[in-house]
């Protein structure tokens, strides 16, 4: 069933998802390869779970093509399911089972063998911490640990694709860098696939950024390149080298005068005796031409200093209506 | 095969460790013991009869009480997305849940085995009890119980609310127990089939220890015309 050929662990083509007239997704295409840690991004209601969802087999697909390891959802959702890994949002459990009891159902559901089942289930619980856990009830459990019995339930049957809606989300920072690099674990023999609100999650744990906004994709890029992008603007303080006070409009003018410049904005609050200027750039980065033109005028450097472009300002710029 | 096992045998283990099942089952029992056992002496008889017209009563109001919360609660808790996304096929997990219901009304009616001796024992020396008709009457039962937690899983599957579960899984048992009733004002063709319809007809053949394979295909048939459209109401779910 599986195509040897394609390489690809998700394969998604033209998927579009209606809720009734509502339509959630509106024509997605995008391509997971093996061994990545992808994060999926996109502001509330962007149509992240419901992408996810249809990912899982969970649910249909309005129109277009899912494939996992090459095997289509759609027509062969029991056989896909084999290979994926699922903690849904708000990580829901049987609440009145025991942790070891919850993972055996889940085992059993799983279909692993009798002779496989004990080994894999002390692997999943191994692998997520789960030890002192093991013989409680899921109901007294902290919200660290919930997540952990959620992501041992998501890995029991070793499978290839784990996708993740939210996996820390309601946790404390400490449970957040421990999920986290629990995560960053899974993803050495696994290709994840997971959601998150936390921009700087995504930036350290994953390898690739989808943002989806509005049912559709609007960048798929590494967290370099996306926080790296063309433009930005540059932090500037210069003085004059004659011990008098530098003019505004004089810098400003100058500063303007610089080949790709888009805009210079003075800053009112510097004390000191230079100048403090807010350069903002279109292209090419003109920080050599700055200084050369602060050369050539004889006046003095003081500061020089690039802002970096967050993800939170590249997600906002793609996502906002 | 394996998976319908595995789902029912989780149900009835989550019944039987909440206290709600035990309280359920516990009033079922007192009050099939009560209205069997107030009227027993007076008619000075030792049958069963009576249990078996008590029973299915009962039961319009307990099997779909036990059954309401099967796939609601898991729609409220969010589980049921869990429980469809296993390498199981819809009519799998259906299955598996009805057995689960089914069990523990099984389980309900084991525990008034022990009627069945205690009347036995009543019974006088030289009129030997007659055990066909109890063993035809717990048959019924078991068929008529099947078809009650059906409709009440029925009820249970496109909803969150339990309390919206037990109501419909509840109009649905009355109405299938009360329907040949109206035979009695309606024209001879369409009490007929009125008749044929009602759960409490067919369940009165097999009591009566006269185990005919047409009473036997009705509750079977019901059963899973109604287990069908629960199939086709949690697909529905799935968008």
């Amino acid at each position: 069933m599986t195509n040897a050929l394609s390489t690809n662990i998700i394969q998604v083509r033209d998927l579009i998802k209606s809720y009734g007239s509502v339509p959630a997704i509106k024509g997605l295409t995008f391509e997971i390869g093996k061994g990545q840690v992808v994060g999926f991004l996109g502001p509330n209601g962007a149509g992240k779970s419901t992408t996810m969802k249809i990912l899982t087999g969970y649910l249909q697909p309005t129109s277009g093509t899912v494939k996992i390891l090459g095997i289509d959802v759609t027509e062969n959702s029991i056989e896909a399911r084999h290979h994926i890994g699922y903690l849904p949002e708000n990580n829901p459990l049987y609440e009145e089972m025991m942790v070891m009891e919850y993972l055996e159902f889940v085992a059993q559901m799983r279909q692993i063998p009798k002779s496989k089942r004990r080994m894999m289930i002390d692997k999943a619980i191994h692998a997520c911490g789960l030890e002192p856990a093991v013989r409680k009830d899921i109901a007294v459990l902290s919200k660290g640990y919930c997540q952990r019995v959620g992501l041992a339930q998501a890995i029991v049957h070793d499978p290839q694709l784990l996708i993740l809606d939210e996996p820390t989300s309601g946790l404390d920072p400490n449970q957040i860098i421990e999920i986290r690099s629990l995560i960053k674990k899974l993803g050495e023999e696994k290709t994840v696939l997971m959601s998150t609100h936390i921009l700087s999650e995504a930036q350290s744990t994953c390898s690739r950024i989808l943002i989806i906004n509005d049912g559709k994709l609007v960048a798929d890029d590494t967290p370099l390149q996306l926080t790296q992008q063309e433009g930005g603007s540059i932090y500037v303080v210069v003085a004059s080298n004659k011990k008098i006070q530098l003019s505004k409009t004089e810098v400003s003018r100058q500063l303007a005068s610089i080949f790709g410049v888009t805009k210079v904005e003075s800053i009112d609050e510097y004390k000191d005796a230079g100048v403090a200027m807010i350069v903002s750039y279109d292209k090419q980065d003109p920080r050599s031409d700055i200084f050369q033109k602060v050369v050539s005028l004889d006046w003095i450097l003081l500061e020089m200093r690039r802002k970096e472009i967050t993800l939170e300002e590249t997600f906002r710029r793609l996502t906002k209506e | 095969m394996n998976a319908i096992i595995c789902i029912a045998r989780r149900e009835m283990q989550s019944y039987l460790n909440s206290p709600v099942a035990y309280v359920v089952l516990g009033i079922f029992l007192l009050l099939l013991g009560y209205f069997y056992f107030s009227t027993l002496f007076l008619i000075g008889f030792a049958s069963m009869r009576n249990f078996f017209s008590i029973a299915p009563m009962l039961l319009v109001v307990f099997a779909p009480a036990l059954s309401m919360r099967l796939i609601a609660e898991e729609r409220k808790s969010g589980t049921i997305e869990s429980l469809l996304n296993f390498p199981v096929r819809d009519f799998e997990v259906v299955l598996g849940k009805f057995l689960g219901g089914f069990g523990i009304v099984a389980l309900g009616l084991l525990f008034t085995v022990p009627y069945v001796f205690s009347v036995a024992w009543l019974a006088p020396k030289e009129m030997s009890f007659d055990y066909g008709p109890v063993i035809g009457g717990y048959f019924g039962l078991l068929l008529l119980s099947s078809s009650f937690i059906a409709f009440g899983l029925f009820a249970s599957s496109f909803t969150k609310n339990q309390i919206v579960a037990f109501v419909v899984g509840f109009i649905l048992c009355v109405f299938f127990f009360l329907i040949d009733k109206a035979a009695i004002i309606l024209p001879y063709s369409l009490a007929f089939i009125f008749e044929f319809l009602s759960v409490d007809t067919h369940f009165t053949n097999i009591a009566r220890g006269v185990l005919d394979s047409r009473d036997v295909l009705y509750y079977v048939s019901l059963t899973a015309v109604t287990l069908f459209f629960t199939t086709r109401m949690l697909r529905r779910s799935r968008g």
